[in-house]
C-alpha cells in the first residue's frame, strides 16, 4: 500500500456541464496569469519558476498521515507565491496539475478545470492575499516569513478545499448533505494545511537563508526603506 | 543561479525518487471525503452505502505508461514509483521551465546568457 495514490478530482464526481464551465474559468484565469506573469518573468525568475514547479511535483508525491486512514499532500500554492509571486506561482501549480493529468493519469481530464480552479487559482490567490498582508505587518525576520508561510498555507488549502465544495454544490452527481461534505473537507484540510505549512515554511526559510534575493515576496514586500523615499518614481 | 537550480533539482529528484517510497498510502483528504458514506471490502471495492466515489469514472488515460505514478512493465514498486517520480520532476521542470523561459522579458542585448 505504499504506492502513490491518485490525489485530484476524478471524472464523474462533478457533472459534465459544471466541469465544462470550470474549464472555461480555468482557461480565462490562466490567461490573465500569463499576461501578468510576462511582466514578472526575467532571466532569473524563469529558471526559478521551473524549479518551483518541479519541486511541487516532487513534494505532492509525499503524502503524510493526518488522521488514522487519512493522508494529505502539499498543494503548493503558498510555496509558489512566496518564491515566484502570484501570477507565475499560479502557473507553476497549473503546470504540475497538467503534467499529472496528462502523463500520470491523476485528476480526470474532464475535471482538469475544477482542479486548476481550486488549487492553482483560488487556493493560490487566498495564500497570496495573506502573504501580502502578513509580510507588511510582521517584523522583518526570517521567523516571520516562516510564520507567514504556515498561516497562508492553512488558509490557502482550506479555501481550495471549499472550492471543491462549491463545485459539488453546483454539479455533484451524488445526493450527499452539503454541510457534511463541507465539514469533512474543511476539517481534514485544516490538518493538511498545517502539514503543507510546515513544508512550505521550511522550504521558503531555507531559500531565504541561502539566497534571499530569489524570494519574490521578500523583494515585493520588504523593499529597503532607504530607496522608498517619496517623490522618486521608477 | 545555475548552482541553486541544480541543487534544488537534486533535492526534488531525491524526494520524488526515493522519499516517495515512504509516503502514506492512505486516501488523501479529497479521496477520504469522496469515500465517506460507503463501506469497502478488503480489496477496496465499494460494498454499500452512498458516496461520491461510486460515481467516479476511470481516467481517460488510465493506460498511459506512467499512470498512477508507476512505470508500466516495472514490477518492483520501489523502482516503479521512484523512476516515475524522477521522470515527473524532469518533465515538469522541462515543460514549466521552457514555458517560463519563453514568456520572460528579454533582457537588453549583451546579457549574460
Amino acid at each position: 500500500m505504499d504506492d502513490v495514490r491518485a490525489m485530484h478530482i476524478a471524472n464523474g464526481i462533478i457533472n459534465g456541464p459544471v466541469s465544462a464551465i470550470f474549464i472555461l474559468i480555468a482557461v480565462a484565469g490562466l490567461a490573465v496569469c500569463v499576461r501578468r506573469a510576462k511582466v514578472d518573468l526575467d532571466d532569473r525568475l524563469a529558471p526559478m519558476a521551473g524549479l518551483v514547479a518541479a519541486f511541487i511535483f516532487a513534494v505532492q508525491m509525499l503524502n503524510f498521515q493526518v488522521l488514522p486512514g487519512v493522508s494529505g499532500h502539499l498543494l503548493g500554492g503558498t510555496l509558489a507565491v512566496i518564491l515566484v509571486g502570484p501570477w507565475v506561482g499560479a502557473l507553476c501549480v497549473a503546470t504540475v496539475l497538467l503534467v499529472q493529468a496528462l502523463v500520470f493519469a491523476d485528476g480526470g481530464l474532464t475535471a482538469i478545470g475544477l482542479n486548476i480552479t481550486n488549487m492553482a487559482l483560488i487556493g493560490t490567490a487566498a495564500a497570496y492575499l495573506l502573504v501580502a498582508l502578513l509580510l507588511r505587518v510582521l517584523p522583518r525576520t526570517v521567523g516571520s516569513l516562516g510564520t507567514t508561510a504556515l498561516i497562508a498555507s492553512v488558509i490557502g488549502v482550506v479555501v481550495a478545499s471549499l472550492g471543491f465544495v462549491a463545485e459539488y454544490a453546483l454539479g455533484g452527481t451524488t445526493e450527499l448533505s452539503l454541510g457534511g461534505v463541507a465539514a469533512t473537507m474543511a476539517g481534514v484540510h485544516t490538518l493538511i494545511g498545517i502539514g503543507e505549512g510546515l513544508i512550505a515554511a521550511t522550504t521558503v526559510v531555507t531559500v531565504a537563508k541561502v539566497r534571499p534575493d530569489l524570494v519574490y515576496a521578500l523583494r515585493a514586500f520588504r523593499k529597503q526603506p532607504t530607496v522608498a523615499k517619496t517623490g522618486v518614481t521608477a | 543561479m545555475k548552482k541553486f537550480v541544480i541543487a534544488g533539482l537534486f533535492v526534488a529528484l531525491l524526494l520524488a525518487g526515493v522519499v516517495s517510497h515512504f509516503a502514506s498510502g492512505s486516501p488523501d483528504g479529497l479521496d477520504h471525503a469522496a469515500r465517506e458514506g460507503c463501506t469497502f471490502n478488503a480489496d477496496d471495492e465499494i460494498t454499500g452505502g452512498t458516496c461520491m466515489a461510486q460515481r467516479e469514472q476511470e481516467h481517460q488515460l488510465a493506460d498511459s505508461p506512467f499512470a498512477d505514478y508507476g512505470i508500466k512493465g516495472i514490477d518492483n514498486e520501489f523502482l516503479s514509483t521512484g523512476l516515475s517520480g524522477v521522470a515527473g520532476v524532469l518533465l515538469t521542470f522541462a515543460i514549466g521551465g521552457g514555458l517560463f523561459w519563453l514568456l520572460r522579458r528579454r533582457s537588453p542585448a549583451g546579457g549574460t546568457h
